[in-house]
């Protein structure tokens, strides 16, 4: 969609502004009233793009594996009975909104870096279990009949044949997950955790519109990378199976 | 259901392992605090037990009860409506030990106390709710048994609260003192949500016929909402302050026609944004997968383009359009509670103010409500899309 090469262009713009703001002061001046500062110095932008984004790789990280491996267990013989339920947690689960869930793992864990993870993991959960459970019921039927005839046990089924088959989906189960994690990590700032969100607050503190539209940047650009590399791989990973993907 | 017993001889006593989960949860949950005991707002609170709650054997009467219950709707072998009746008399029960708890702890306390819902009643309102959602599951109900599910849940709960019974519990307490706070901020999230909503299909569905129409559109405008979506809701909500500020001041007649960098307006256009994408692609891939005999059919009878796109295209696309509003809806009702952070008004108000006092009460006092906005826009949606997905097809047997 946006191209490669404008993609590493862009990801190369933002790894420089994150590194050295200062050279783009000339470019937010004209934002600022008052002779407010154009950079967010408080905390270097860099410590707080490293901190979001290991915040958001860990929640997902985690999201993934618990996800995958219920989705696995649900659509197994013995887990057939959750099926159902666990299809209707995770559709109905994703109707709460994430900034609930982030608001309401305050009480249980304080503020900070951990309420956010905490919700960041939940949340996370839901579209990469969604997708997985999508993925290992909608397997074209005859491959499977081809597996069991070439002898294979179940558990090569689902690690040869399954599991890869799945997996496109899968990956645009962790791509959804990541982007809703990008965005609440933002707001997680709002409890304290260290993330770019900070500067945004900083700049609605203080109506320092240089502020916003920086933090508001960074986190754009990095969400629009993230999603055009998860975009591209699933993509090459279908087409590696011979499947036509649609967008 | 009991296709899998019927082989079995007609007593013996089978069990449904999700049932068995929610029986474990909620008979642990019968051992931890239900309430949490305040002598004021802000200070950490005692945990208060079933059986501390009430003394002797009437708090042990009332356990064996409430695991009664959690046993009975983890029987796969009892007729399902034995298993609703008794989670949904386990969920009654439970609200009805909340009120009465709360009521009675506050009526010996000095003002100013809080009795608010702890882990263990969570739980046990959780594993009720998880189990009845089980056996109902199972059941494959008709569209007008699940609508009349729909009404009658959202009918308790409103009788619930409406009640009073509830007046003791913090979360309420919290909304008698702020009940005019509370309806306004009902009222403007009402209007960011379905506001915003509507002003993206009378923008949006135009821009996903033109797409439909022009080919070689496609690509850039799905390519610049797609991008679009991806940018987070802090960040856009953030930057549609100083935008909507400059022009304002500097566009003369636009701060007449209530362009203003602060208030509702900034978080109008940024859910604006947000829901564009889903309106115009489900606008185009509902105008594509009509089926081109179709159109070719009408064409045949004398209808011009713009006869078919109006009279057959637009109206066999609606049910794809109308998952567009259900993805829309739930998104920017749960997106419009960011609109707090920025002075845009709604629940969020309340959840961050309740985050920047860490006051519990008002934290649950802006999500409880968003939470069962989305919960009932959504389902009102999804039984919407069902119903104009089956009967259509009926009709045209396609």
């Amino acid at each position: 969609m946006v191209g490669r090469f404008l993609l590493i262009v862009l990801t190369l713009g933002l790894c420089t502004f994150v590194v050295r703001p200062e050279m783009f002061e000339a470019v937010f001046q004209p934002f600022t009233q008052n002779d407010a500062p154009a950079i967010y110095t408080q905390t270097s932008l860099l410590r707080l793009t490293l901190s979001h984004l290991a915040l958001v790789a860990c929640a997902v990280l985690a999201s993934t594996i618990i996800a995958v491996a219920l989705g696995i267990l649900v659509t197994r013989e013995f887990g057939r009975e959750f099926l159902p339920l666990a299809r209707t947690i995770a559709s109905v689960g994703q109707t709460i909104p994430p900034v609930a869930v982030l608001a309401l793992s305050v009480p249980m864990m304080g503020f900070g870096a951990a309420p956010t993870l905490l919700a960041l993991f939940l949340y996370g959960l839901l579209p990469i279990f969604e997708n997985t459970v999508t993925g290992l019921t909608n397997l074209p039927p005859n491959v499977i009949e081809a597996a069991r005839g070439v002898g294979l046990i179940r558990r090569q089924r689902l690690w040869s044949v399954e599991l890869p088959l799945a997996f496109p989906m899968i990956l645009a189960g962790i791509r959804l997950s990541t982007v809703i994690s990008l965005a609440t990590a933002t707001i997680g700032s709002t409890i304290a955790a260290p993330t770019l969100g900070e500067v945004i607050i900083a700049g609605l503190l203080t109506s320092n519109s240089a502020y916003v539209l920086q933090g508001g940047l960074v986190v754009g650009l990095i969400a629009i990378i993230i999603y055009e590399v998860f975009s591209s791989l699933e993509h090459s990973a279908a087409r590696r199976l011979g499947f036509q993907m649609d967008a | 259901m009991h296709s899998d017993t019927t082989s079995l001889p007609r007593r013996r006593i089978t069990l449904s392992p999700p049932g068995v989960v929610f029986a474990v949860i909620g008979l642990a949950a019968l051992f931890v605090p239900i309430v949490t005991f305040k002598p004021n707002r802000i200070v950490p609170g005692d945990g208060v037990w079933i059986t501390t709650a009430y003394d002797g054997v009437a708090g042990w009467l009332i356990v064996a009860i409430l695991a009664l219950l959690f046993l009975t709707g983890a029987l796969k072998s009892l007729p399902p409506a034995v298993r609703i009746v008794a989670a949904l008399a386990g969920l009654l029960g439970t609200i009805v030990i909340l009120g009465h708890v709360a009521t009675s702890l506050i009526a010996d306390s000095a003002r100013g106390a809080r009795v608010s819902p702890a882990a263990g009643l969570w739980c046990m309102l959780a594993a009720y709710l998880l189990a009845a959602v089980d056996v109902l599951n199972r059941l494959e109900l008709s569209l007008r048994a699940r609508w009349m599910v729909l009404a009658g849940t959202v009918i308790v709960v409103v009788l619930v609260f409406a009640s009073g019974y509830l007046a003791n519990v913090s979360v309420m307490m919290e909304y008698a003192g702020r009940q005019a706070g509370f309806n306004a901020a009902f009222r403007q999230h009402l209007v960011l949500a379905f506001g915003s909503l509507g002003i993206a299909l009378v923008i949006g569905f135009p821009i996903g016929v033109l797409l439909f129409q022009v080919n070689g559109l496609r690509r850039p405008v799905l390519g610049a909402l797609n991008l679009m979506q991806t940018v987070p809701s802090l960040a856009l909500f953030g930057i549609m302050i100083p935008i909507f500020g400059w022009i304002a001041m500097n566009v003369p007649m636009a701060a007449k026609l209530g362009v203003a960098g602060i208030g509702i307006f900034p978080a109008l256009v940024a859910l604006l944004f947000y829901s564009l994408l889903p309106v115009v692609s489900n606008t185009l891939v509902g105008l594509t997968g009509v089926a081109p005999e179709v159109g070719e059919a009408a064409r045949g009878m004398g209808m011009t383009n713009a006869q078919v796109l109006a009279r057959v295209q637009i109206p066999l696309a609606l049910p794809v359009v109308l998952t567009a509003i259900r993805i829309v809806l739930v998104q920017n009702i749960g997106l419009a509670v960011i609109a707090g952070l920025i002075g845009g008004g709604g629940f969020g108000t309340f959840v961050f103010q309740g985050l920047n006092q860490s006051a519990m009460d008002l934290i649950l006092l802006g999500t409880l409500p968003t939470i069962a906005l989305a919960l009932v826009a959504g389902t009102t949606l999804d039984l919407l899309v069902d119903a104009l997905n089956t009967s259509p097809r009926k009709r045209s047997a396609s």
